[in-house]
Order: C-alpha cells, then structure tokens, then sequence
C-alpha cells in the first residue's frame, strides 16, 4: 500500500503541472490494450524471421549447409556471414577504453563464442515454416575448449576467446595511499561477494517489424536506442540516411534494448528480401541468448579509526563480460566510480575488470555496474559497525557523503547528499521491528543505502534536442527522439512544456522514438532521459515562451515580464503579480485579462514570429585519465536507502520478506505516482536478484531455459513496497530532478543480506540467497559454535 | 497440415476462421483478427500477457488451441469496453492508480482480476482481501510496477464492486 496517495498531494514550490499526477495519453492507451507494440504491426506480404543460434559455447565452424532451408516451400532467405555487406556491428565510439578492441560479427563466420551465437538467419512466408527451416540449416561444428568464470579466464594458459587476450579492460581509480591507510587502521574487515547471471525478463520480447520504403530500411521495433540506425547503416554500407529506425512503445528495456538485439537481423532479411519482415524472439531463445547481467567478485579491504570513520578502502572487481565485448567497458567503469557508495573514502585503491569468457554476453541492465557494487559495499558497511559495537545506522552517518566531498576519483559532490535522510524516512515506514511467526523462525533488519549515477558517463559530451510547435489552434507538438520504455519517458516531456507554456495536458501530443523524423534525444539509459530530454524541452519551452512573449504582452497591454502561462491562455500580471498557483481553471491569482493561446498563435502569425522552436541541451563536458584513475565520470548521482524486515526458517532456509520499505531523493518529483512506481518496480525487481533469479549458465550452456526456470517475482511473492520521497529540489535534470529510473533496483540485495544477517548472524555474500545457500551458512554457523 | 474453418464468437462478433490444428488461440487472435491486445510473452502459459477469458474464464491463449475455442465465446481486454469505447471502471482504477507501466501485462491483469472480483461476488464471497488479490494474479507477471499499485487498482474495484456502486459488468 502506498504511503500517501500522491494525486491528493498539492503540487509543490508553485507550480501547476509539475508535481502532479495526471494519467498521461500512454497510460490510457494501454489500460484500454490499444497501445501498438513492436510486434503488432503487420504489412502485405509480411515474411517472418528466425536467427539460428549455436548450440555450442565454443567452436570452430568447419562447414555450412543451406541447401536443405533454401528449398523448403515458403522460405524467402536463408542468409549466413557471406551474406553479409559489412559483418561487424561497429557502434560510434566514446573514446573510453576497451572500446573497439573486438568487434562482434552479426552472423558468425568461423568460430562461435558463445552457444547462442547468430549463425544464420531466416525468412518465409510463415513463422512456422521459417522456423522448420531454421532447424534445416545444418551447421558443422569442430568444438574447442572454452572458458567458463572470470578466474578460469585469467589464469595463465586459459583458452583465449579473443587474440588480445581475456581482459577485455581494467579501470584503476586511486586516490591517497590505500595500503597504507590499511596497515595503520585501527580496524580493517574484508569480504568477497559474488553476484549471478541476470535476466531483463521484460515481459514483451524483442520483436519488430522492417521493410523497404523509398529505398530506406525502416525498421519499428522494441528498442531503447533508435541511434542504432547509424551501425545498421554500416552493416548494410548504407548511408545514414538510408536506414531510420522507430521505436515503439516498449514493453519493458530495463537495459536488455540498449544493444542492439532484432535489429541488424530484420534489416538483412529487408535489404535481401526487398519485402516486409517481422522477428519476434521466442520467450526461450531470449533467456538462451540476450544479454545478461554481469555476475561480479568483489573483494573488499576496508580500514577504518575506531570511532568507525573509514579512512580507507581497496576494491577488486572481476566482471564476466561474456562472448563479446558490448557495453562492458563501461559497466565495469561505472562499478569503479561508484565502488565507494555514498561514503567518504580518502585513501581508495579500486580496480575493476571486465573479462571474456564463453558465456553468453552481459551488458546493460538498470544499474549498471554501479549496483552489484552495492552488495559489497553495504556487506563492508555492516561488518564495520559490528566490529566497533556500533550501529549500521551510525557507522554510516559518521561516513556518508556531503556536498563539497571528494569522491575518489578527485571529483567534488556538486550536489547536496540527503541520503541519511533517505535512512532515517525508510526506517520509519518501517515501524517496529516484528516478532518471529514461530519456534524455528528469525527474524532480522537490513538496511542499504546507494550512489547511483543519472547521466551518461561525462567523456560522452553527452546531448539531446527537441522541438516544440504551438499549434494555430493553440494546441502543441513535441517532438523528441527519446523512447519510452514505460516510465513516462515521454509523458514527463508533456508535463514540462505544460508547466512552462500553460497548454493542457490534453492539448499536448508528442512524438518521440524516430530517427528520421525526430531532433536526436540519445536513447533511453544511463537514467538520462529526464535529465537530458527534460532539460531540453524546458529550454525549448522557455525560448519559445520568450519569443512569443512580447506578442503576447503587446495584446494584453502588459510587461511581458509579467505574463502568466496557464490553463490554455496567457494572462497580464496582475496586482499579485504572477506565478502563484492556479485555483482550477480560474485566472491564476493576481492576473488581468488574458487570450487564448491560439489567439497568441494568430497573432503570432501575423507578425512572423515562428511558434515552432528547436532547442539542444548539453549535459556538462568533462574528462577521466584511465592512467592516473583520476577526472570527471558521471554528472550525478541519485542517493537512496531501502529497508527491510525479514523472517528466516532455520528449518528450510526460507526467507520472507515481512516488509520493504524505499526512499530516494529524487531532487523534484515531476510526476510523483511515476516516481513512487519506478521506486516500486526497482525494488521488486531487486528482490529476485536478491533472492530467486539465477540464470545459471553451466559450462556455457544457460540452465533456464523455459521462463518458468527464472523466477521472477509475481503477486504473491513479496509485499508491497513502502515508498517515500525526498524533494531536496537539487538535482542537475529540470527543475532541480535527479533521475529515479536505476536507482531503486540498487539497494535491495544488500539490504536483504543485511537482514538475513542480522536474523541468523552469518553474512550472505552470494546471490541469489536461496534456501540451499542460507541453509548452508546456518550450517556453517553451527560448525562453528 | 490442412485448415480447417471454425466459428468463434469473439467480444461479441462471430468470425469465420481458417486454421491449422496446431495453430493458437493467441496466433488466431492476436495475427489472424489483429487483437493486439492479446500478447506472446512467453509461450508456456507461465507469464499472463495472453489471457483470455473462455466463457468467461481466463486462459492463456498461448497453451490453447484455436480450434478449441470453436463455438466458445472469447473475451479479450477490448471487450470489455462499454458504450462508446467507455473505460469498464476496474479499467479506470487501473488508470487512477497508475496501475500500468509499460502496459504489456496490463490487458491479463485486468482480465484475470476482473474474474476473481466476479467469481468472489457470485459466490456470496464478498471482496477479496488484499491476499487473495495476490494469490489470483500469481500467474500474471509483471515487471515494471512490483505491484503494488496493481493491488492497490484491484482493491479499489473490488471495493467498489462489493458496495454495488459499479456492478461487475455483466458476463459476456
């Protein structure tokens, strides 16, 4: 149950949209089931596609036979790696490390990596003979050894996956002298932890329909990045302008759509085929092959003085970056820049590398590097404060980041840290603690705080644009290259403009996710689409209500300076002056006369003043030296703490959660019921990885392999998450916001474990902390006594 | 394979369908008559985005065949609108409560709560308890809203429905 209903909540510091609640376009869409996903679309003479995937983790290809498909009735295509115009999947480069080194092909020539591996690709006139024919392409494999866990990989020896070697990168940050903080701290603890293989497991698969018009590749598909049309231009040796990607609405990303994943295949069925072509991945081929989590070891060497200030801390991190490179270089980036959490660290030693192996690749998923780090970090927190007898709550304020604190990087705070308040507000939704159901029952507390980035990494010169349009009937158009993956990506953008130029919600439509026709927003990740997007429609809002303004001012006989936008009508400033909130749909208090805004657009008109108005936000530049681990990383950070009461069942292991509680401080809740459902979703989604979800690759092979296998929350798992909000109204995105989209998910293994042992007095520091596992620590404990 | 031509009698039309036996009732709906409201999520029955209700009860249309449903009324998400395109009020607690994210499992939630609420009512069962809401909807997934405010949209209507100031629609 929520904790205050947030449509009941006054909208704050004076605005009049912004801080509100409203049900957008996209939510009515969807409740009423009209909403058109990637996978709804279909064209005449449509074929349908079918990727044929290796079997085996790794291989050499010593034959392929195509005849078989090629002439089954119905089948269109049946394309391999000669087939292929470019067969390298180049995205446009950062400059960071790791970068380039490998490329990934589209359609594996030679030698498979991983099994899962695209061999071979298929069209035919129906799904079920594309996929007869898919089995039919018979692929010879000469199987090689393969190497399966970070360690294996780096060991001396280990069968390479690619010729440079096994480390695909290695990010070092220090700050101080960690070794020798550590020898002359009062206390040290230490503590390796390990993290799994993890799932989107986004409830609409990757899918999408492509076809060719006026010679443009155009593919509509469930992405987060509509920028990949550049790198499927290359593929194909198109120009850029040759191929324009939409993105539907999706039906879940969280990570999983920042690559590329129908995409390069649908458009190679297009151009070859030269017809329509729709790829829907199965629900198990999407567990088998797309990109996963990163499973991490960490060890952590923590010091600390005895009143429990840490004075310093050294981090390793191994991450298993899978087959091919993919985001990891920058998952392992962002886990090295946030190794440290919200606390204070002066002496820092942190190296973080991401290492090949033959399992399926890993890559983005919300948190990015920066939230496995969190299991660590807590665990440290937690077993300083039990060392000195102190509490977890006061060995972290004695340490917890303020404004103006270096990070180890050599970075200042350029934000104000509320994250104790964060603490103090999620214990107390907590209440109580609770008391054990029974004999045989434990139960325990856990808290843990977080640092987690908004913004993409900062060498990215990061940007994006958008356009407005004051209708001649008053009404307005946004236009923006953002997509949305469900969390009001697009929605928020109309609350913005609203509050700036005083359109009704209704009056707004807006139009994102195309790369053609949309001014570029950059995608949907890194949580930066309210702080990029947003920024940018507040400046375009702004520049076209200055623009429009003087218009305005010389119809209504008033300083433009003094003119209110709101309710579809600009008003003169009255006696109260202007800005004070609007009581319904009267005149804002203080204001004079007023005209309609489709009045101000004729009148615009007239005078030749454009009402349409494009405006580009630039995320603030900066640089990092890999060599000296020391510069500029992310824009900000969102600061959190979750909490949690849990019940353990020495019998079976079994562990319930009894309650949850969240709390960020989202800078200004621009739409608080999102805020609250983000902050909801994050924490369920950390409950599996917490708890149940383990995609458990073997050997190479994924070991879930039907959805039933991966257990994901449902209804009945856990309890409602508890939610509340800080609005310190200082964060780098509009109107003071602090992105909200990763944060959530950050805290909540840590603060399971920390409850689990806080109820049974031995630390977990694996994942998923399943009953087997909890049981083997109680084992462990009682071997001990 | 050869088709065959059966009846179905969907949100209230009939249609006359060619089909293969192996053919779906979620391929017949969602690619044959363009219902996209009824959605593959997983193929195994285990996810929910498919749910239909057959005869008023729900299933998942990826674990039952088209032929199957010949002669059985089907009602998908769409059915469930009133005069106009009217939003049915379970529909509109969805909407107040902010009960969607990205929508993909919002047409199975509803329908299967819908049912449940229904069920208890016919039964002289009274509104669920929060409880019972969670345990009805263990197999419809969701991955975006933990949710909360699903049950939260559920208990409004249920509520609502028990005081007899928005009666269940009628059965289909």
């Amino acid at each position: 149950m929520t904790v205050t209903d947030p449509r009941l909540a006054a909208p704050r510091s004076g605005y009049r949209v912004v801080g509100t609640s409203p049900a957008h376009h996209d939510f009515a869409d969807k409740v009423r089931g009209s909403l058109l996903y990637a996978a709804d679309w279909q064209l005449p003479g449509m074929l349908h596609g079918r990727v044929v995937r290796s079997p085996v983790p790794s291989a050499r290809i010593t034959g392929i036979d195509v005849a078989a498909a090629r002439a089954l009735p119905g089948v269109a295509a049946v394309l391999t790696a000669a087939d292929v115009p470019s067969n390298r999947i180049v995205e446009l480069a950062s400059g960071g490390l790791g970068e380039l080194q490998v490329t990934m092909p589209v359609l594996a020539a030679d030698r498979v990596r991983y099994a899962g591996e695209p061999v071979a690709v298929v069209a035919a006139a129906t799904q079920q003979i594309a996929d007869e024919a898919a089995d039919l392409v018979a692929v010879d494999y000469e199987e090689l050894p393969g190497v399966f866990d970070v360690e294996s990989a780096r060991a001396d020896g280990a069968p390479l996956v690619h010729d440079v070697g096994n480390t695909l990168v290695t990010w070092q940050i220090r700050s101080g002298d960690a070794a020798a903080a550590l020898a002359a701290a009062d206390v040290v603890v230490e503590g390796s932890y390990r993290t799994q293989h993890a799932e989107h497991a986004y409830l609409e698969p990757e899918a999408g329909v492509g076809w060719l018009e006026g010679g443009v590749v155009t593919l509509r598909v469930s992405t987060q990045v509509v920028e990949h049309a550049a790198t499927i231009a290359g593929i194909l040796r198109l120009p850029h302008s040759k191929v324009r990607v939409i993105a539907a609405y999706l039906g879940g990303g969280f990570g999983g759509k920042e690559d590329m994943t129908v995409e390069p295949y649908l458009a190679l069925l297009v151009w070859h085929t030269r017809r329509p072509v729709r790829m829907i991945w199965d629900r198990q081929e999407s567990l088998a092959a797309s990109t996963k989590r990163h499973p991490f070891l960490m060890r952590y060497r923590t010091g600390a003085d005895r009143d429990g200030t840490i004075t310093a801390q050294q981090v390793e991190i191994l991450g298993d970056a899978g087959a091919y490179p993919n985001l990891s270089p920058r998952v392992l980036f962002a886990a090295a820049a946030c190794a440290c959490g919200p606390y204070r660290v002066p002496n820092a030693s942190i190296t973080s590398s991401a290492v090949f192996t033959n399992n399926v690749p890993a890559s983005a998923f919300r948190g990015f590097g920066a939230m496995q780090v969190t299991f660590g970090y807590e665990a440290q927190l937690d077993l300083l404060a039990e060392r000195l007898g102190l509490s977890r709550t006061q060995v972290r304020e004695r340490n917890f980041l303020a404004k103006g604190d270096l990070l180890p990087t050599g970075e200042r705070v350029g934000t104000c840290v509320e994250v104790a308040q964060t603490m103090h507000r999620a214990l107390a939704l907590l209440g109580d603690p609770p008391r054990p159901s029974g004999p045989g029952k434990l139960v325990g507390r856990g808290i843990g705080c977080n640092r987690q980035p908004y913004g993409r990494t900062i060498w990215f010169r990061d940007r994006a644009s958008a356009w407005l349009s004051l209708q001649a009937d008053g009404t307005l158009l946004i236009r923006c290259g953002v997509t949305d993956l469900g969390a009001g990506q697009a929605a928020s953008l109309c609350q913005i403009a609203a509050e700036v130029l005083g359109a009704p919600l209704d009056h707004i439509s807006v139009y994102i996710g195309d790369s053609a026709l949309n001014p570029p927003a950059g995608g949907t990740f890194a949580t930066r689409q309210l702080y990029m997007s947003g920024n940018a429609v507040l400046r375009a809002a702004r520049e076209l209500r200055d623009r429009m303004s003087p218009v305005a001012a010389d119809l209504l006989g008033a300083p433009a300076g003094e003119l209110v936008f709101a309710g579809g009508r600009v008003w003169a400033g009255g006696p109260g002056g202007p800005g004070e909130a609007a009581d319904g749909g009267a005149a804002p208090a203080g204001t004079g006369v007023s005209i309609t805004l489709a009045e101000l657009a004729a009148a615009c008109d007239r005078r030749s003043v454009s009402t349409a108005h494009l405006a580009t936000w630039h995320a603030e530049a900066g640089a990092f030296d890999p060599r000296t681990g020391q510069g500029d990383t992310f824009p900000d950070y969102t600061y959190g703490t979750h909490a949690a009461d849990v019940e353990v069942d020495a019998e079976t292991g079994q562990v319930t959660v009894l309650r949850y509680a969240a709390c960020h401080d989202v800078g200004r809740a621009i739409n608080p019921m999102r805020v609250q459902g983000q902050i909801q979703g994050g924490a369920m989604q950390g409950l599996g990885y917490a708890l149940t979800e383990d995609v458990a690759v073997e050997d190479g092979h994924v070991q879930a392999a039907l959805f039933a296998d991966y257990l994901i929350p449902n209804a009945h798992d856990f309890p409602d998450v508890l939610v509340d909000i800080v609005e310190s109204g200082e964060g780098m995105g509009p109107l003071g916001a602090r992105g909200i989209g990763e944060p959530p998910i950050g805290n909540v293994a840590a603060t399971i474990a920390g409850a689990i042992a806080d109820a049974i007095c031995v630390r977990p520091a694996r994942l998923p902390m399943t009953p087997e596992r909890i049981l083997a620590l109680l084992d462990e404990k009682g071997g001990t006594r | 394979m050869t088709g065959r031509r059966i009846a179905l009698s969907v949100n209230g039309s009939g249609h006359d369908v060619w089909v293969l036996p192996s053919d779906t009732l979620l391929d017949v709906l969602h690619d044959g008559l363009g219902l996209a409201d009824v959605r593959y999520g997983c193929g195994e029955g285990v996810c929910g985005t498919c749910t239909v209700l057959l005869d008023g009860e729900p299933v998942s249309g990826c674990l039952t065949l088209a032929v199957q449903a010949a002669g059985r009324e089907v009602t998908t998400l769409r059915g469930l609108a009133g005069p106009g395109g009217a939003l049915h009020p379970l529909q509109e607690c969805f909407l107040r409560r902010g009960a969607a994210q990205c929508g993909f499992c919002t047409p199975g939630m509803v329908l299967t709560a819908l049912d449940l609420v229904r069920r208890r009512l016919a039964r002289g069962l009274g509104r669920p308890s929060r409880e019972e809401i969670r345990y009805a909807l263990i197999g419809n997934l969701c991955r975006c809203t933990g949710y909360t405010k699903i049950i939260d949209a559920v208990a409004e209507y249920a509520d609502l429905a028990a005081a007899g100031t928005s009666p269940p629609a009628a059965a289909p």
